[in-house]
């Protein structure tokens, strides 16, 4: 445990560093929030859909970030060197996955604090809304490192957005009711994560309670453990 | 030969890379307690043989034995400090902040771990730039702190691809002179290099050549069996009988006999 969180205080320490990615992290989700409000302005749009898109834009958000992370601890060498030390796996996926996870929290309170500001009504309580926002945050990194994990070059990296969050934005209910969709394609919406990201946000945005979103929720921690169990297995210790 | 044993054996080592051969069929051994100088031209298969001994390297087989375990074994990695040829430390943050997640990693208990990030510091003669950080120090100052990293968790076997290129000669020689220290004091260093100069300041030298052993000598005796009057046309004057007395096999074998 040690390890990891001691990665996981490295990662941060390079983030703070790194103080123009942090402020795009939690500044771009309420710039495009702020966008819809104002094109929606005097609509209940913003009531129906700002939830949701409180979990999705942070959620794209962090995945793009993550993505690139391992590949450029591949590229820098430092993957090779921390392969070499009593570093585990585990430790080191875990170690960006808390770290991430932290900055989450703090992009849920900003977006959903901005969200508010501009005119956002949820009947759900808010709370709830600020934890699966952080949680959707937190799938999206973790999705990000499991396939950051099968990128060996920059061009796969940043290919892996649209191969793993198109798909799923389409079939996630947002663009159609998932009960209407093609059987198949509901079908295959049921295991994709954005899904219950979107189902549960979508619950909250109606006056959903804890007992209406915990099934989702649940869907969304198993699918976070899953992200970061494949980001570990695809990580190998000897390279070509 | 070696006092206390072998810090490092390989027997009928062979790496394929890319659908080719690096190695094939490699012997040889690492006395503990010395600095070994592993020596080659560019393309030899020196880095892929230190990737062996650390572990990293894919697609081995053969054996490797480090320190009595399997090279990669979990309960090495404390034991082994590895450096890498191009600079592994994260640029975006400070030369301490490095060395002291290194520290960390290596197992060092916090007040430990601060105490030898200071002599690393001190070893690699970067005193001045602690709190600075890595992206803005120059080419030579990032391989140093890289070599520090692996310092730091005072490790009793270092392997150092090539962690000399690109630093001035006074740097050099005080840095081989640390490396002497090291050996001294019972560790044991398997260090890399292309510069043929730097062959007199070791113990023993392997000698790689197209992924197989030219020679394991010491730095006396490749002199005196060549007649050469440097390691450079030593090591030319090897590659010259190899070829003139091997014919059409070549390996480990016709390396064994220039010893």
């Amino acid at each position: 445990m040690t390890l990891t969180t001691t990665t996981a205080g490295r990662v941060i320490a390079q983030l703070r560093f790194d103080r123009r990615t942090v402020a795009l992290i939690l500044v771009l989700p309420c710039l495009l929030l702020g966008l819809i409000a104002w094109m929606f302005d005097g609509t209940p749009v913003l009531d129906q859909f700002g939830p949701m898109l409180v979990g999705l834009f942070p959620l794209i958000v962090m995945f793009l970030v993550t993505s690139v992370a391992t590949l450029r601890e591949r590229q820098s060498g430092t993957l090779e060197r921390l392969m070499t030390t009593p570093l585990r796996k585990g430790d080191f996926v875990a170690g960006y996955a808390l770290a991430f996870a932290a900055l989450a929290l703090l992009q849920s309170l900003v977006v959903v604090g901005f969200a508010l500001a501009v005119g956002m009504d949820v009947l759900g309580p808010l709370w709830l809304v600020v934890v699966v926002g952080m949680l959707d945050a937190v799938l999206g990194c973790c999705l990000g490192l499991a396939a950051s994990a099968l990128a060996r070059t920059e061009f796969q990296a940043v290919q892996m957005m649209p191969a793993v969050i198109f798909p799923q934005l389409i079939t996630c209910g947002l663009l159609m009711p998932r009960d209407q969709m093609p059987e198949v394609l509901e079908w295959l919406s049921r295991v994709f994560p954005l899904t219950y990201a979107v189902e549960a946000m979508q619950t909250l945005a109606a006056g959903g309670e804890w007992v209406d979103v915990q099934g989702a929720v649940g869907a969304i921690v198993l699918f976070i453990v899953g992200a970061v169990a494949l980001g570990i297995f695809t990580l190998r210790r000897r390279t070509a | 030969m070696g006092n206390s044993g072998e810090a490092v054996r390989v027997a009928g080592l062979r790496v394929e890379r890319g659908g080719r051969t690096i190695i094939d069929g490699l012997d040889v051994a690492v006395p503990a307690g010395q600095v070994v100088g592993l020596l080659g031209p560019s393309g030899s298969g020196k880095t892929t043989l230190l990737r062996a001994v650390v572990g990293v390297q894919a697609r081995v087989t053969g054996e490797v034995t480090v320190l009595g375990e399997p090279a990669g074994a979990p309960g090495l990695r404390r034991r082994v400090g590895y450096v890498t040829q191009a600079a592994s430390v994260y640029t975006d943050l400070t030369v301490v902040q490095n060395l002291r997640y290194f520290a960390q990693l290596a197992g060092l208990p916090h007040a430990g771990a601060e105490a030898a990030v200071r002599r690393a510091v001190t070893a690699v003669d970067l005193g001045g730039h602690a709190k600075q950080r890595v992206g803005t120090l120059s080419g030579g100052e990032r391989s140093r702190v890289s070599l520090a990293a692996a310092l730091v968790g005072d490790p009793e076997l270092l392997v150092l691809d090539e962690p000399t290129v690109g630093l001035d000669p006074v740097l050099r020689r005080d840095l081989w002179a640390m490396f002497r220290r090291l050996a001294a004091e019972g560790r044991t260093l398997l260090v890399s290099s292309h510069v043929m100069d730097e062959a007199t300041q070791c113990d023993r030298l392997l000698l790689l050549r197209d992924g197989a052993l030219v020679a394991d000598t010491t730095p006396a005796e490749l002199l005196t069996t060549t007649g050469a009057p440097d390691a450079e046309r030593a090591f030319l004057a090897l590659i010259d009988q190899q070829a003139a007395t091997s014919g059409s096999t070549s390996g480990p074998a016709a390396g064994e006999g220039s010893r």
